[in-house]
C-alpha cells in the first residue's frame, strides 16, 4: 500500500534524527585521518603534516600499548563471562520462588543500582573499602589486616569486575526471565509426574528452555572484548593501580586529552574501533545464523 | 536426606526466599550505608565506626551543602540538561521511529536508513575525532553539547521502531481508510498505543543525561560549567596520587571530608530514586516488547 506523496513526509521526520546522526557519530568517522598524521590543531584536519603509519609504528613499540590491550581483555572477558552466569542464575532461583508480590519486590531492588552512575558508586565503592572503611572492619573481625585495596593492583581487576557485577546482575536478568515466561508450563507438569524433583526440572526443562537465550547473548557479548567499561575505571582507578587497571579507553583519554598526543591517541583508539567492528559483525552474522536473530 | 516431600519442598522455598532477600538487601546496602554516614558525626565516619545506622545523628552535612552555591548550580545544571535532553530526544527518535518502521514496501529507502543507523553502533571514530568535531560544531562549553554530545541513541530508536512494528497492521489500514496521512497515523494512533515504549525510553534518557559525567568534563571550561555528576566526581573520586606514597595515601583517605561527601552522593541520588519507582512498572513490558521481532 505504498503512497508516494507519504515519502516526502518520512523525509522531514528522518530529517531532525539524521542531522544529529551525520554531525556527532558520521563526521568523527571521517576525523580517523588524525591516526595518519602529525595532528596539529592549529592547521586542523587537512594541513596537517601525513605521516602514513608512523603514529602505528610508534604505538606498536610502545609498552604500554601491549599493557592496556591484556588490561582491557582481562578485565572485559572476566566481565563478559561472570555478567552471562550470575543473572541467569538469579533469574532461576526467582523463577522458582512461589510469591508473587515478594517476587515483585526483589525485582524492584535489584533493578536499582543500574540505574545509579559510576560516579556515584565509585564514590561509595572507594569509601567502603577505604582504610577505615566496613570492608576493612568486616575483615579485622576475623583477625586480618586492614587492606588498602585501592593500592594493590592485584586485587584491582577483581573488585572492577565484582562491582560490576552487582550494579548489572539484576538489569541482566530481564532479558532471561522474559525467556523464562516462555517456557510451556505443561513441561513442569509432566515432570513433576515423572517424579523429578525441582532441581532436576530447573536442570531438564528450565535451562533446555533458556538455551538460545544464553547462546544469544553469549555471542552478542564478543563485541564488547575490548570495552572493559571506562566510566567505571576511570572513576576508581589511580596511578598506582596502572599496571593491572589502565585500559584502552582511559589511556586514550590520558594521552590524547590531557597529554595531546592527539595522532596517537586516534591510533589506538581506531585499533580500538576497527577489532571490535569485526568482532561485532562476526557476532552479528553467528547470532543471525544460530539464533535467527535480527536487530531490526 | 529429608523424606517428607512437603516438608522437603517448604524447606526448599524458605531457603530461597532467605537467599533472594539477602541478595536485594546486598543491593541497597551501599546506598543505605552511604545515607547513614551522612547523617553521623565527622569523627565517627572517619574512624569508621558506622554500619548501617548513623553514630551521632546531625545534618551538619546537608546543611553544609544547603549554603553551597557551586553545588546547587551545578544541579541546576543537571536540570536543565536532563529537561532539554529527554524533550528533544524523545521527540527525534519517535519521529525517526515512525518512518524506518515502514514496510521497505511502502518506504523504499528505509533499510538503507537502517543500515546507517546500525552502522553507528558498530563502527566509531575514537574520542580524539569526536572531541574535535564537536568542539569545531561551536558545542564547546554550551549547554548544548552537553544535550547533544552523545549522539542519536540509537539503540533507543530501534527498540521503538521494533515496538511500532510489532502493532497490529490493521490500525494502518483503518486510518488509511479514514484519510490519516503520516503525522496523524504516528501522533494519534502510534503514540498513545506506544506509552510503554516511550515510558521506557524516556526513562532511560532521564537517567542518561544525569548520570554522565565525561562530557561535562571534556566539553566544559571548568568547575563553573559542571553538570552535578562532574561535580561531585571532580570532588570526591579524582585524587592526584600520582606523587604519593602508600602513607600518603591512607593519610589522604582519612583527611577527606567523607561526610559531606557522602551527603553529595546521596542528593545525587534522589532524582533516580525519584523516577525510578514510577518508571519501572514500564520498562520491563517496554524492554522486551521492544526487542521482540517478527
Amino acid at each position: 500500500m505504498r503512497n508516494r506523496s507519504f515519502t516526502k513526509h518520512y523525509y522531514f521526520m528522518l530529517l531532525p534524527g539524521f542531522v544529529w546522526l551525520v554531525l556527532i557519530s558520521i563526521v568523527p568517522m571521517f576525523g580517523i585521518v588524525i591516526a595518519f598524521e602529525d595532528y596539529n590543531p592549529g592547521q586542523g584536519f587537512f594541513r596537517s603534516e601525513w605521516i602514513g603509519l608512523e603514529n602505528f609504528e610508534y604505538m606498536f613499540d610502545l609498552n604500554d600499548t601491549v599493557q592496556i590491550f591484556r588490561n582491557t581483555v582481562f578485565i572485559a572477558v572476566m566481565k563478559i563471562v561472570a555478567n552471562l552466569i550470575v543473572p541467569l542464575a538469579f533469574a532461576i532461583m526467582l523463577n522458582e520462588l512461589r510469591f508473587t508480590s515478594m517476587k515483585r519486590w526483589i525485582q524492584t531492588l535489584v533493578y536499582l543500582p543500574h540505574f545509579l552512575s559510576w560516579v556515584i558508586l565509585s564514590g561509595i565503592l572507594l569509601d567502603i573499602f577505604s582504610y577505615t572503611g566496613p570492608v576493612n572492619n568486616l575483615l579485622s573481625v576475623f583477625g586480618v589486616d586492614p587492606i588498602l585495596f585501592f593500592a594493590r593492583a592485584d586485587l584491582f581487576p577483581y573488585i572492577v569486575v565484582g562491582s560490576d557485577v552487582w550494579k548489572e546482575f539484576g538489569f541482566n536478568t530481564i532479558i532471561y526471565l522474559a525467556a523464562l515466561t516462555g517456557i510451556n508450563p505443561s513441561l513442569y507438569e509432566a515432570a513433576s509426574i515423572d517424579g523429578a524433583s525441582r532441581l532436576r526440572r530447573i536442570w531438564h526443562v528450565t535451562l533446555p528452555g533458556l538455551r538460545t537465550t544464553i547462546v544469544l547473548l553469549a555471542v552478542l557479548s564478543l563485541g564488547n572484548v575490548l570495552n572493559a567499561g571506562f566510566d567505571q575505571i576511570f572513576n576508581l582507578y589511580n596511578p598506582m593501580l596502572y599496571s593491572t587497571g589502565d585500559i584502552i579507553d582511559t589511556w586514550v583519554y590520558r594521552e590524547g586529552l590531557l597529554n595531546m598526543q592527539y595522532g596517537l591517541a586516534t591510533a589506538v583508539g581506531l585499533l580500538k574501533s576497527v577489532v571490535s567492528f569485526i568482532l561485532i559483525v562476526v557476532s552479528y552474522v553467528l547470532a543471525s545464523k544460530f539464533a535467527n536473530y535480527r536487530i531490526f | 536426606m529429608i523424606r517428607d516431600a512437603s516438608l522437603r519442598t517448604r524447606l526448599f522455598d524458605w531457603t530461597l526466599v532467605i537467599v533472594l532477600l539477602l541478595i536485594a538487601f546486598l543491593c541497597l546496602l551501599p546506598i543505605w550505608y552511604t545515607l547513614a554516614v551522612s547523617l553521623s558525626e565527622k569523627s565517627a565516619a572517619s574512624a569508621g565506626q558506622v554500619w548501617l545506622w548513623p553514630v551521632g545523628f546531625n545534618f551538619n552535612s546537608y546543611e553544609q551543602i544547603m549554603n553551597d552555591g557551586r553545588f546547587f548550580h551545578s544541579f541546576w545544571i543537571s536540570i536543565q540538561r536532563v529537561a532539554i535532553g529527554a524533550a528533544i530526544t524523545i521527540l527525534v527518535t519517535t519521529l525517526m521511529a515512525y518512518p524506518l518502521s515502514r514496510n521497505a514496501r511502502d518506504f523504499r529507502l528505509r533499510n538503507v536508513f537502517m543500515w546507517i543507523l546500525v552502522f553507528t553502533l558498530l563502527f566509531n571514530g575514537g574520542l580524539i575525532p569526536w572531541y574535535m568535531t564537536v568542539k569545531a560544531l561551536g558545542l564547546y562549553n554550551t549547554i548544548w553539547g552537553l544535550v547533544l554530545g552523545g549522539g542519536v541513541p540509537v539503540f533507543n530508536v530501534i527498540l521503538i521502531v521494533n515496538y511500532f512494528r510489532n502493532l497490529p497492521k490493521e490500525l494502518d489500514e483503518a486510518a488509511l481508510v479514514d484519510g490519516a496521512g503520516p503525522w496523524k497515523m504516528l501522533f494519534s494512533i502510534y503514540v498513545p498505543l506506544a506509552v510503554p515504549v516511550l515510558a521506557t525510553v524516556t526513562l532511560f534518557t532521564i537517567v542518561y543525561h544525569w548520570n554522565e559525567f565525561f562530557h561535562g568534563l571534556v566539553l566544559t571550561s571548568g568547575q563553573d560549567n559542571y553538570p552535578l555528576q562532574t561535580f561531585i566526581q571532580q570532588l570526591v573520586v579524582v585524587v592526584d596520587a600520582s606523587n604519593m606514597t602508600e602513607d600518603q595515601y591512607k593519610r589522604l583517605n582519612e583527611l577527606s571530608n567523607q561526610t559531606l561527601n557522602a551527603a553529595k552522593i546521596f542528593i545525587a541520588m534522589i532524582p533516580v530514586l525519584l523516577v525510578y519507582p514510577f518508571l519501572q512498572r514500564f520498562f520491563i513490558h517496554g524492554i522486551t516488547l521492544g526487542s521482540v521481532k517478527e
